[in-house]
């Protein structure tokens, strides 16, 4: 028989009981809805967070020196004084390295304009921006030349910007950190709060060599800010590190560790994995329920029609004719549900986003996945009803009151 | 020189193993049906008229004795090949009518093409059920479902489907059974005027005045060929009708 035609049978038996025909599509209809409403809102809520992590840099390894133990004392990472810019310059000529950039970290009461402002200063290279993936939008970076130079100069993050000139163009004036004048050369593009909540903005960046010597007076770094030249090279080149730096820092325990964007990426998308598997364990259960459902109506509606059956086969339809026909209803009726339950999923996630301010994404995979999985659902349990039917006698159907 | 027959049944038999019992249906019956015949078989019930037909009707297989349907050799085809012979060369009219309810006239007498084994396209299926519905005196009514047409209405619709694949044979069981007398005869009127242009009809019956319609009467009894005769006189559905009117008129019920 042609698929058309067939089609048509089964829409027009669908239609016949209509009442009937709903409820048992409810089954596909709830599960399949509930879990596309909640894979938009989550899938919402993780992108956010990659898009966090992704703030963070492009293939980013960051070298962190060990606690400092003074005194009972632990200072947590990056206070222990073994990390050197000699370390950085190793670093610099691992295979698969990039960018490296030195940092140090401090806060300071910063002036300019008549204005001051507490802020993070920053000493980084001049690979700073391409590490972080972070543009300058007015000005240039700083270059190698100042670090060498040891210069007074910096580039500044946008809340500084406006902080302390509201109502003029920063470049090309100076700021004072404690009581050293710089000249500002460029100021950052905005980049938001990061994952923790900082306002990453809110910054002023200088040669790291300056930094050392002229501000926080310090031999070592905080940490060494490492761009992989791909996201693929990243473990390898992590490794790597660990083996240029493990002959350097001979100490019992590692003074060092080498962190990667991937293993924060993981940690923060941890979470959404739970609760993918178990959207998907929900989602399986009421698909099962469902399709529960439409075997039974299945079988009843077999039942019911077993004349016709026996009608059709007298007429010449073979077997396979009548199995096809119940299967395409079953499979008709379940994928109709599905296609419902994806547009309530969605309607329902975008009303969600709209009303709590969450951000949903539907990701066209999943719509793709649950219609799919609705579709095998009507296969799997229109099935056994369909091959009922295929092998009934036609004389007992004929009969059959 | 004579026609291939439509029909040939050489020693026929049929067994049904019901638990400890065998049921021996049908006996031994070897019959001929040439085309352009029109056969009542008749039988009290037990006769193995339905079993008979069934198997005629490739509904169902002999357990021994050879069939040819149209020159094919039925005992030796498959569960498919069956229903393909049903479609191709058997039109099936029941008691009951048997048509689809809430399909229409037109779609219920479409139905059988659906199976065919060549594809029809729709516009093809259409004007040839619609062919085969004025054939039967149901030009006008081809929209209308079976709930919506009197008892005769519905048999002209059914015998219309069971025309519609143009089959060598029209089986019909107990065709009028469900049908009040002056329905009947009308119905039978429908059968002689197809029979007329060439089809060949079998048909189950228990009433002689319907078996007076046929030309060749064939009566069962325990699953063998107890008769088997030219029907004479005949009764042809005209004349029936008319006397009918006449005697309707007399009383005053028409």
């Amino acid at each position: 028989m042609r698929i058309l035609a067939t089609l048509r049978l089964a829409l027009r038996a669908l239609r016949r009981n209509k009442m009937r025909s709903v409820l048992t599509m409810l089954g596909i209809i709830i599960g399949v809805g509930s879990v596309i409403a909640a894979v938009s809102i989550t899938t919402g809520a993780t992108k956010q967070v990659e898009d966090k992590v992704a703030s963070l840099g492009q293939n980013v390894i960051s070298v962190f020196s060990g606690s400092f133990t003074g005194g009972g004392m632990r200072g947590g990472w990056g206070s222990s004084p073994t990390l050197t810019v000699d370390d950085a310059v190793a670093i610099a000529m691992v295979p698969g390295v990039e960018a490296v950039s030195p940092e140090v970290r401090d806060r300071s009461q910063i002036l300019a304009n008549g204005l001051n402002w507490n802020t993070q200063v920053l000493g980084e290279s001049p690979d700073y921006p391409q590490i972080r993936n972070w543009n300058i939008a007015s000005g240039s970076m700083f270059a190698d030349a100042d670090v060498r130079s040891v210069g007074k100069v910096a580039v500044i993050g946008r809340t500084v910007a406006d902080q302390l000139f509201p109502d003029s163009d920063p470049v090309g004036q100076t700021l004072r950190i404690g009581d050293i004048p710089f000249k500002i050369v460029g100021v950052l593009e905005a980049k938001g709060f990061n994952l923790f909540g900082q306002d990453q903005d809110d910054t002023v960046v200088i040669p790291y060599t300056s930094h050392m010597k002229r501000v926080s007076r310090r031999t070592f770094v905080n940490s060494i800010l490492v761009q992989a030249s791909s996201a693929e090279a990243i473990t390898k080149v992590q490794q790597a590190i660990t083996d240029t730096l493990t002959p350097r820092h001979r100490s019992v325990e590692p003074d060092f560790t080498v962190r990667t964007q991937l293993e924060l990426a993981q940690a923060m998308t941890a979470t959404a994995k739970v609760m993918s598997i178990l959207l998907g364990a929900i989602a399986s259960v009421s698909l099962i329920v469902g399709g529960i459902g439409i075997m039974n109506i299945m079988l009843v509606s077999v039942t019911e029609r077993t004349r016709e059956i026996g009608i059709r086969m007298a007429v010449g339809a073979r077997g396979g004719d009548i199995l096809v026909q119940f299967l395409v209803e079953a499979v008709t009726l379940s994928l109709i549900g599905g296609l419902i339950g994806i547009g309530l999923g969605v309607g329902a996630s975008r009303i969600v986003s709209v009303l709590t301010d969450w951000p949903t994404l539907t990701p066209v995979w999943w719509i793709v996945v649950a219609s799919l999985s609705s579709g095998l659902v009507g296969i799997v349990s229109g099935f056994y009803p369909a091959w009922k039917a295929s092998q009934l006698d036609p004389i007992e159907a004929l009969r059959y009151e | 020189m004579q026609p291939n027959p439509v029909i040939q049944l050489v020693e026929l038999t049929k067994t049904y193993h019901t638990g400890e019992v065998d049921v021996h249906a049908v006996r031994g019956v070897s019959l001929q049906v040439l085309p352009g015949e029109f056969v009542a078989v008749m039988g009290a019930s037990g006769s193995g008229k339905s079993t008979l037909m069934n198997t005629i009707g490739c509904l169902d297989r002999p357990t021994g004795g050879s069939y040819r349907l149209d020159g094919i050799d039925v005992a030796t085809l498959n569960r498919d090949a069956l229903a393909e012979i049903r479609n191709e060369k058997i039109g099936f009219i029941f008691q009951g009518f048997n048509l689809l309810a809430r399909t229409s006239a037109l779609e219920n007498v479409e139905m059988p093409m659906l199976y065919n084994h060549r594809r029809i396209p729709s516009q093809e299926q259409r004007e040839r059920a619609r062919q085969a519905l004025e054939l039967v005196g149901l030009g006008a009514r081809t929209d209308h479902h079976p709930s919506q047409l009197s008892g005769g209405q519905q048999q002209r619709v059914a015998i219309a489907r069971a025309l519609v694949n143009r089959p060598a044979l029209l089986l019909a069981d107990e065709p009028t059974g469900n049908l009040d007398s002056q329905t009947s005869i009308e119905i039978m009127g429908v059968f002689q005027k197809l029979n007329a242009v060439g089809i060949t009809i079998i048909m189950v019956t228990h009433e002689l005045d319907v078996a007076r319609f046929t030309k060749r009467r064939i009566v069962l009894r325990d699953g063998k060929i107890l008769t088997d005769e030219a029907v004479e006189p005949r009764s042809i559905a005209e004349t029936e009708l008319q006397r009918l009117r006449e005697e309707q008129q007399a009383v005053k019920l028409a």
